[in-house]
């Protein structure tokens, strides 16, 4: 070890005994969670344990016992009994009966955990790679509403917001490090909710500790889940099936609202979704769009295509002066809609983004750095293209 | 026509390279496989170093996930096709004909073939890190479609790669079953063989049962990512969930490959240091094949949370839970076995107490994992790998470690050095404890696998555990520098060195000259 690695391993000893409080949690164990089941299962996983633990001190007592009286050294002789039917039988039935009575505990706890029937909301849960998408399904009642215009689907994306320079190292760690996000799912307690899950490009699993929830987002497969919260609070838990490099970093959390603060947040998104799609009907013009797509583009794209729309070839191609954007329009609206057919990198923005924001992206592609196309896509032109489909 | 009926004994091996390279004997193939699978598990270990590292903070500091994926895909691969699997072959290559009075494996030649062709195998996997998109980074266990459509090009290779090894394996086998079916000694009969041969033989019968599923698996992958078909994507009516199913179905009992020979390594070094004969012979073999059968109808007990129906999980906790009753027989067995006995604790005897005690601790949070509503709280976290782990480490590998000082003598004629194996053996203890038994705790606290990357509130014993495997893994050096210390420099040994012991293979003098048993000896 250098001298240099020598004195931050002791700087990092000294934060961590001097600063106990840094990192107060200190967990050794499942969360009883805010649920019945969450309890359920905490208490099957306790029973489980403490018979392991009886288990362990007899059979370890026993070698042990051995092992400090029966050895060579002491004058040991050793015995010559090696078969015994009788014990033989024995220690197969009792470990037989002991894990047939756990199996016996166990399936009532999963007989309710199957039990998805009369939830009084459901959300589905969609995973992309690195985020989840949560929309809130309309009952019945709801989407005659939604026909005449008076309900609008609420749907948005969760995003990780630690952000980079925490995670590299450059500015302190806050509280809720990798588990913060910008629009946690919002649910009422008190009702139950049943999720339906799937993914939308690799395999993703939903999990929250404390609600004793973890299903796999699969793609091409609709799984379902169920929770009823008993507390208000937030409730944080992370994907948990590897999904490429962002695993680590696509965090889950709920918050936990009694229904009347969930009832009023829903107005809100109402209304937001109403604007959004007001959006999508009203009248752009070529400056609007442009201004909007710059923004939109800087969040959605620019990751991969860069601002300057130079990208990172050869990973990530250039939209300035690229075929697409400036070839026709068809061309450019099917890679952004549907995505690329032959690297899964380039997503489908389709179902992620409003027809406003693709008209508004696709616009600026056209007309930034040089590309000017003069061309103008509204989002009637995004709405006809994804129903000529 | 001259007959040619000479005596062969006189002859030794082929001078230099030659005699590796060519070699149809079952002692110079079995060195091989085990220098091979000691080479990789340092290699393997050093992937580990590389996880171990990067965890040992929150937040990024050496390696960026891309690369970090790449190393858990890497270690968990190269450990149990690169050390694991290659040990116990070579450990059945040296000891199954000497325990059974053969001279040689049956099939010689082919012995030579599956050898020789791992190397190859695993210089393209590792190749890999250095192709463009960097290795494999989908995990060991490559679901897709991660490892199909949104997979590096390296992949091919990989799939290349894990064919190969296949083929190894299933030769491998069949080579142990035409051996132990064909060639053992007059009045070796089925229950006289030592444990180590019957749960060889039991695994090459797992091994050839599944195995070909695992080809089965990567070839799909292969056609699906070049030839357009749609086994695992659900966009051309595939699923990705029949990849789970298949790869599991290869998966469990290949966890089972991995542990059954263990078995029989403990069950021979137990009552050789307790003096006394193995308790309940006939029961562990009813054990072993009563695991291997149940080791083919629990595979699901990996996808609790994939969304099977509910008869399917109840199906898959109970056969799983079921599997628990065999195991704890066998470690009844040998707690009996140690009881009354007159024992003495040489360094293979402790790595073998310390394979019953921590194994057993993989076996109790195996049973949890197995209790299916519980388990959607474990699965995929840092409880999963340390349960994992602790069956193969202080499972598997210390098995492998215990077999190496005790057989030692007898494959290279020197002993080893006890004060430097002691101290081996709980270096490698105390490292391997506090590497994992702080993971049941991160993982029960909410830490998934596979990631780069914590919350803070995992930080205290992710330092912990890093500490631990940087220090076990250093004390593996001191492994290898004891067998080179005895190969070089080691007392010379007697033909049985240990007082105990019993079996064909202490019936010739030490080291096992280059042939054995030519004329079958009588087994009384
Ligand atoms: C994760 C990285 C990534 C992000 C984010 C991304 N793209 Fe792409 N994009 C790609 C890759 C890779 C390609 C090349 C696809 C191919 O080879 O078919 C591509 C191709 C394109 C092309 C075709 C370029 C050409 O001339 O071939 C367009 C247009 C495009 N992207 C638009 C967008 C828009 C609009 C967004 C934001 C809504 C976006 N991309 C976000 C990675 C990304
Ligand atoms: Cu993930
Ligand atoms: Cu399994």
């Amino acid at each position: 070890m250098s001298a240099r690695m020598q004195k931050s391993a002791l700087a990092v000893l000294a934060t961590y005994l001097c600063a106990p409080n840094l990192f107060a949690e200190f967990r050794v164990n499942m969360p009883e969670g805010v649920t019945r089941i969450s309890e359920e299962v905490y208490s099957l996983h306790m029973l489980v344990f403490w018979v392991c633990v009886v288990i362990a001190i007899i059979v370890f007592g026993l070698m042990f016992y051995a092992i400090i009286k029966h050895r060579k050294s002491k004058g040991a002789v050793a015995k010559n009994f090696h078969e015994s039917l009788k014990v033989e039988i024995l220690w197969t039935a009792i470990p037989a009966l002991i894990v047939f009575a756990l199996g016996y505990r166990a399936f009532f706890t999963l007989e309710k955990m199957y039990d998805y029937d009369d939830s009084a909301l459901t959300v589905e849960i969609v995973g992309y790679q690195w985020k989840w998408r949560y929309s809130y399904l309309m009952d019945d009642a709801a989407k005659e509403d939604s026909a005449q215009g008076t309900q609008f689907p609420v749907s948005f994306f969760s995003n990780l917001i630690t952000p980079e320079s925490q995670i590299n190292n450059t500015e302190a760690k806050g509280e809720h490090y990798l588990l913060e996000v910008d629009e946690p799912l919002v649910l009422p307690v008190g009702s139950k909710v049943r999720f339906i899950l799937t993914s939308a490009d690799v395999i993703h699993s939903w999990w929250v500790p404390q609600l004793s929830v973890k299903k796999d987002a699969i793609p091409g497969i609709v799984n379902e889940a169920w929770t009823l919260i008993e507390k208000p609070g937030t409730y944080r838990g992370q994907c948990t099936e590897l999904c490429g490099k962002g695993h680590g970093f696509m965090p889950v959390v709920v918050q936990a609202v009694s229904q009347t603060e969930f009832d009023q947040w829903m107005l809100g998104k109402q209304d937001e979704a109403r604007q959004k799609a007001s959006l999508n009907v009203k009248t752009w013009t070529m400056g609007e769009l442009m201004e909007t797509g710059e923004r939109a583009y800087n969040t959605y794209c620019a990751a991969c295509h860069q601002a300057n729309g130079e990208g990172l070839p050869p990973a990530f191609p250039a939209l300035k002066n690229s075929a697409i954007a400036l070839g026709p329009v068809e061309a450019h609206l099917d890679i952004v809609i549907n995505g690329s057919r032959v690297n899964p990198a380039m997503a489908a923005f389709g179902a992620q983004l409003s027809a406003a924001e693709i008209a508004a992206i696709i616009t600026y592609e056209r007309n930034a750095w040089g590309n000017n196309t003069g061309d103008m896509v509204t989002p009637q032109d995004v709405s006809n293209f994804g129903s000529s489909q | 026509m001259t007959t040619l009926d000479h005596d062969h004994s006189d002859h030794g091996p082929a001078k230099g390279l030659s005699r590796w390279l060519f070699s149809t004997n079952h002692k110079d193939i079995g060195t091989l496989y085990l220098w091979f699978s000691l080479s990789m598990f340092f290699l393997g270990g050093l992937f580990a170093m590389v996880i171990r590292a990067e965890l040992f903070q929150p937040g990024l500091q050496l390696v960026q996930p891309e690369f970090f994926n790449q190393m858990t895909t890497m270690h968990g691969l190269i450990m149990v096709f690169g050390a694991v699997m290659p040990a116990f072959v070579g450990l059945a290559n040296w000891m199954i004909p000497l325990m059974i009075g053969a001279p040689d494996m049956a099939l010689p030649r082919m012995n030579n073939l599956s050898f020789w062709i791992l190397p190859f195998a695993f210089a393209m996997l590792v190749s890999t890190l250095f192709m463009e998109g960097g290795a494999p980074d989908f995990g060991w266990t490559f679901y897709a479609p991660l490892s199909t459509t949104y997979a590096p090009p390296s992949v091919t290779f990989f799939i290349f790669a894990v064919h190969i090894m296949g083929a190894s394996s299933i030769m491998g086998a069949i080579n142990v079953i035409a051996t132990i079916l064909n060639m053992r000694a007059p009045g070796m009969t089925w229950m006289k063989m030592p444990l180590f041969v019957w749960t060889w033989l039991i695994t090459a019968f797992l091994l050839i049962a599944v195995m070909p599923v695992l080809a089965g698996v990567v070839t799909m992958m292969l056609m699906d990512i070049h030839f357009g078909t749609s086994f695992f994507s659900a966009a051309g009516g595939g699923s990705p969930l029949l990849f789970q199913h298949l790869f599991w179905f290869f998966g469990h009992p290949e966890v089972y490959i991995m542990i059954l020979p263990a078995f029989g390594v403990v069950s021979a070094i137990i009552p050789a240091f307790a003096r006394k004969k193995l308790f309940g012979y006939h029961s562990m073999v009813w054990a072993t094949a009563s695991i291997a059968v149940l080791s083919f109808i629990v595979w699901a007990h990996h996808m609790f949370t994939v969304g099977i129906p509910f008869a399917g999980e109840l199906f898959f906790m109970a056969s799983t839970m079921l599997i628990a009753v065999p195991t704890g027989v066998k470690v009844f067995n040998w707690v009996a076995t140690m009881f009354h006995g007159s024992m003495t604790f040489e360094t293979p005897m402790l790595f073998a107490i310390a394979f019953v005690v921590l194994f057993t601790i993989g076996g109790f949070s195996g049973l949890m994992l197995a209790v299916a509503p519980a388990d959607f709280q474990y699965h995929d976290t840092y409880f999963v790998v340390a349960h994992f782990h602790y069956v193969l480490v202080p499972g598997a590998v210390f098995s492998i470690i215990a077999a190496t000082y005790y057989w030692l003598p007898k494959w290279c004629g020197r002993m080893y050095n006890e004060t430097l194996g002691k101290t081996h053996f709980w270096l490698s203890f105390i490292g391997v404890n506090v590497t994992f038994f702080p993971q049941h705790f991160i993982g029960l606290a909410g830490m998934p696998r596979r990631i780069p990357d914590y919350a803070v509130q995992f930080a205290d014993f992710n330092m912990v555990s890093s500490i631990g495997a940087f220090f076990f893994g250093s004390s593996q050096l001191l492994f290898l520098f004891i067998i080179i210390h005895t190969i070089v420099a080691g007392k010379k040994a007697e033909a049985k060195p240990w007082e105990g012991a019993e079996g064909l293979e202490w019936t010739v003098p030490s080291p096992a000259p280059h042939h054995t048993f030519e004329t079958p000896p009588d087994v009384k």
